[in-house]
């Protein structure tokens, strides 16, 4: 049997911590990178007699996703305790929703795939349940012995689980990227996959191609890089299909990516899972979600990626490509839109074909982000007006932006005037320029003469370069024909 | 002095008749005369009382004093106390000193209340007895070859002995009312919610409840006031304006006080499993009742025998979680000598707890396993909804409802044997109001065989404290029952 003769299911779990300024059960700060153990409070190192109280802002950013996925937003949920014993977890257990989760349902829409090969697909949530982080536990330094930093405990976290929907790893990744890309959108993840703000888990099984009946998944644990969830993903379904294949099958169990010899390995069979004792904490009342409550945070929700996209393309006429590109992240699409807002909507295919263009380029060569781009959505707006008047042309446009780049100049209009690189459009000058350049290059006039087009194109360089790239091309072409004619 | 009422006692230090530091000195005298015999504490912080009680006197001078400012009390020992041991009466905290104080402790030292030390318990608040306290039992001051009860067997104890006038406890299934009862002292469980859980060690989460132990409702009133209140550290406090209980006690009251009042009686209280003794006081304290002008109904609580097993599923279940948290790893008791982290874990919780909690951890974690949860725990989480019917129908026909606190008086140290599901019988009137979350108390009504005394319980409806706590002034200041005193205490 061959690879297409399989089906590859996938379904992925995402944890989401969520940037609140403090813990979800304590005061305590949740900033990354301090000192061990600074920012553990009594709630969080669980002294004897310490009760959780929950975070509201935590709440709101669940409310916030379901909101985004279309979700139903569970008016009652309850927090139940996980039951199992590791040093980095001090209670013992960790409060997390089991039986009725916040946010249920949902469905996200992405773009797989690049070019004329690329489809949408639109994947099912199952839910999403808020929950607290575990601290670390540290196995390096310490002499065989184990440090444990409680920083992390009690970090907000958002599970964000997806039906089985994916058929490909790279449905798997561009699910992940939508799904990293929207808890950015609507601000409530860093998204800081090194420091672990979103990490994957991802349920992978193969089937016939036809069967009805899911295969056996396994759990690859951990994923904290798009390119970690497709390598694992590749090398696992690779595994599981040579298994079947060699009459082998497939036991439940939950595996460990490796990245340096890129293969998935067993952490622990089914026969080892815990039996985490789940039961309603009864520290916390269940958690009511008020309709007022949702509907003030609805009025807060910026607006999102597809409605955007959907903007653009009624409004401001762009193809459904540019509108997806332009809404791939929150920060692209605020700096697009800042450049519409200040050239006008007549000019919005300019402005995405720059932001898209020359602005990507420039930013990904230099290694920035859009939000830290030397040249403002202002700046840039101001050098497509001059495009757009014909003041100067797409060359010489591309010397100004990286004059504006470089910090040259405030603003376009001010490095044009410095720099004297105003288009020519004196007939009378290009002309004159144009005797000059037929004069001296006799042997090209001849060329041409005897029919040779080659030697056009040469000459219309050679007037351009007299006029330092400022005089229009095509008017340079007119006239020289005229006087070729 | 050592016999007054809060109220005398705060004349006392107003009027400068004896000062607070004098006061605290007098009774951590008599905690360390009586503790060799009666081991009611596990704590005695007589340099914290003292330091306490010159600034209490200094708030007196200055004229800034409360209620109980300059009164002395203890803290059952599974209330946090910033700088001084907690120990939950277990191995397993032996060493444990808090970093911060519980709610009801930094409220209490707020009033400006002496704390003289902390109490003796059953280990973890799990016991009838005192007699599962790693610290030793706490004996009964009235023959102290008996139990005083428990958990909070300490505090009941050292009120009854007059060795602090007034102390805390925590009641989860009968641990305030129950030791109340057996010490003959008055001892109040308020509604669930209405004494905030902050910095009480958890035993059982959705049934524990921070109590009140005095002589008398009026001394219980001038307490539970001071340390109740909401408290937005605990979740499952109760968003709502504190009380100030005595004020009901003040009224002027005829000689029919209690005319109008209807007192029910379940008859499943008053069938067999009462000792003749208990139920020949309990049916006095009724007679007294009556004539008081109150009028009694029978009422019925069909589902109440069904509160023991209830209780010994949801509380172990919560108590197997609660206690997790007593790894080793952090704090508390960890062995000396171990192999791997399991080894750890298993050396130090086998060593750090003793039977009758490893019993509950053990159940607890069977009935919340895989394959029994819906069998045990939702089963009695059923129950217990069909119990808080039970007392929510019976308080249609009544104003509150009256019964004996525990079948028996105080057994003897050891009289249970081994059997724990014995003792578990014993808390058969107490547990059904932990499982309603209703606010329960029990005072002296006589005595029993042996000179033992017995109590009444009175169960009120929810958030129904000052009620419970003015009709047994009312009782109170028509009998002395509250007023007698072991030998050495009088």
């Amino acid at each position: 049997m061959s690879r297409s003769d399989w089906e590859v299911v996938i379904g992925l779990e995402v944890h989401a911590q969520l940037n609140t300024a403090s813990k979800i059960f304590s005061g305590a700060s949740t900033a990354f990178g301090a000192e061990p153990n600074v920012q553990a409070s009594a709630v969080d190192i669980a002294l004897p007699g310490v009760l959780p109280v929950l975070n509201r802002g935590a709440v709101e950013r669940a409310i916030r996703l379901g909101l985004a996925l279309g979700s139903h937003i569970s008016p009652t949920s309850i927090f139940a305790r996980k039951n199992y014993f590791y040093p980095d977890l001090p209670k013992g257990y960790q409060i997390s929703q089991f039986e009725l989760p916040v946010v249920q349902g949902g469905t996200i829409t992405l773009r797989v795939g690049e070019g004329e090969q690329a489809y949408e697909k639109t994947v099912r949530l199952t839910r999403a349940h808020l929950e607290e982080d575990a601290g670390k536990s540290l196995h390096e330094d310490f002499h065989g012995m184990s440090g444990i930093d409680l920083n992390r405990a009690g970090t907000p976290l958002l599970e964000i689980v997806s039906e089985p929907d994916m058929r490909s790893s790279a449905e798997a990744v561009a699910y992940a990227r939508a799904l990293h890309a929207l808890v950015r959108w609507i601000d409530i993840c860093d998204g800081n996959m090194q420091e672990g703000s979103f990490r994957c888990d991802a349920n992978v099984s193969v089937r016939k191609k036809g069967a009805e009946a899911f295969g056996t998944r396994r759990e690859i644990k951990n994923l904290n890089s798009f390119r970690f969830l497709q390598q694992a993903i590749d090398y696992e379904v690779q595994w599981q299909i040579d298994t079947i294949e060699d009459g082998g099958t497939i036991q439940q169990a939950t595996v460990l990516f490796d990245p340096d010899t890129g293969e998935t390995r067993m952490m622990r069979s089914k026969e080892d899972a815990h039996d985490y004792r789940y039961f309603p904490d009864p520290d916390l009342l269940p958690l009511v979600i008020a309709p007022e409550w949702i509907e003030r945070v609805r009025g807060e929700m910026p607006e999102l990626p597809g409605s955007m996209k959907a903007r653009f393309m009624s409004e401001l006429g762009l193809s459904a490509y540019d509108a997806s590109t332009l809404t791939a992240s929150k920060e692209v699409s605020s700096y697009f839109q800042a450049t519409v807002d200040a050239a006008g909507s007549a000019q919005a295919k300019l402005c995405a074909n720059w932001v898209m263009g020359d602005v990507a380029a420039r930013l990904n060569k230099a290694e920035l982000d859009i939000a830290d781009s030397p040249v403002s959505p202002v700046q840039l707006a101001g050098l497509i007006a001059r495009i757009a008047d014909n003041t100067i042309s797409n060359a010489i446009a591309k010397k100004v932006f990286d004059a504006l780049w470089n910090g040259e100049g405030g603003s376009a209009d001010e490095i044009i005037d410095k720099q004297g690189l105003k288009q020519v459009t004196d007939s009378g000058a290009i002309e004159a320029m144009i005797d000059e350049v037929l004069a001296a290059n006799q042997k090209s006039v001849e060329e041409f003469r005897a029919g040779k087009d080659k030697a056009f194109n040469a000459l219309v360089g050679q007037v351009m370069k007299a006029s330092k790239g400022k005089a229009s091309p095509a008017q340079v072409n007119e006239l020289l024909r005229k006087k070729l004619g | 002095m050592i016999n007054a009422s809060l109220p005398a006692l705060r004349r006392a230090l107003d009027e400068k008749q004896i000062s607070s530091v004098e006061l605290a000195g007098l009774f951590l005298d008599r905690i360390e005369a009586a503790n060799p015999t009666l081991n009611a504490f596990i704590t005695i912080d007589r340099d914290g009382a003292l330091t306490a009680a010159r600034e209490a006197d200094a708030r007196i001078a200055a004229g800034t004093a409360g209620a109980l400012t300059g009164i002395p009390l203890a803290h059952k020992d599974v209330f946090c106390t910033e700088g001084v041991l907690t120990t939950c009466g277990s191995k397993m905290l032996a060493n444990f000193v808090s970093p911060y104080d519980a709610h009801v402790v930094s409220l209490l030292k707020q009033a400006g209340a002496v704390s003289l030390g902390k109490t003796n318990m059953d280990e973890f608040a799990m016991g009838s007895s005192n007699e599962n306290s790693h610290f030793g039992p706490a004996r009964n001051p009235w023959n102290p070859a008996h139990v005083p009860g428990g958990s909070s067997g300490g505090s009941a104890a050292a009120v009854a002995a007059r060795l602090v006038p007034i102390a805390t406890g925590t009641d989860t299934g009968g641990s305030v009312r129950q030791p109340a009862a057996f010490c003959g002292v008055t001892g109040i469980k308020p509604t669930y919610g209405v004494v905030s859980r902050y910095g009480m060690v958890a035993y059982a989460s959705s049934l524990d409840q921070g109590g009140a132990f005095g002589a008398s409702a009026e001394d219980c009133a001038l307490l539970l006031s001071a340390m109740s209140g909401f408290d937005p550290r605990d979740s499952t406090s109760l968003e709502r304006p504190a009380e100030d209980y005595s004020a009901a006690l003040a009224a002027q009251a005829g000689e029919k006080p209690l005319a109008g009042l209807r007192i029910g009686l379940p008859r499943e209280f008053f069938a067999e499993g009462m000792s003749d003794d208990v139920r020949a006081a309990v049916d006095a304290a009724l007679e007294q009742y009556r004539a008081l002008g109150a009028s009694t109904v029978d009422v019925s609580l069909p589902n109440a025998k069904l509160a023991i097993p209830a209780y010994y599923v949801i509380a172990p279940a919560e108590a197997s979680s609660n206690l997790s948290r007593f790894d080793g790893v952090r704090y508390g008791h960890r062995a000396a000598s171990y192999g791997d982290l399991n080894d750890m874990y298993c050396k130090s919780r086998a060593e750090g707890f003793g039977a009758e909690v490893k019993r509950r951890i053990l159940v607890g974690t069977y009935v919340l396993s895989h394959g029994y949860y819906d069998a045990y725990y939702l089963q009695a989480q059923k129950l217990r909804r069909l119990i808080a019917e039970d007392f929510k129908a019976a308080l249609t026909q009544c104003d509150l409802i009256a019964g004996p606190t525990t079948p028996t008086t105080a057994w003897a140290l050891g009289a249970m044997g081994d059997d724990p599901v014995q003792m578990y019988l014993a808390d058969i009137y107490t547990i059904a109001v932990n499982l309603a979350g209703l606010p329960g108390l029990s005072h002296p009504c006589g005595f029993g065989a042996g000179g033992l005394p017995v109590g009444l319980q009175l169960i009120g409806n929810y958030f129904a404290e000052g009620q419970l706590l003015s009709t047994a002034h009312r009782y109170q200041q028509a009998s002395d029952w509250h007023l007698r005193r072991p030998d050495g205490a009088a």
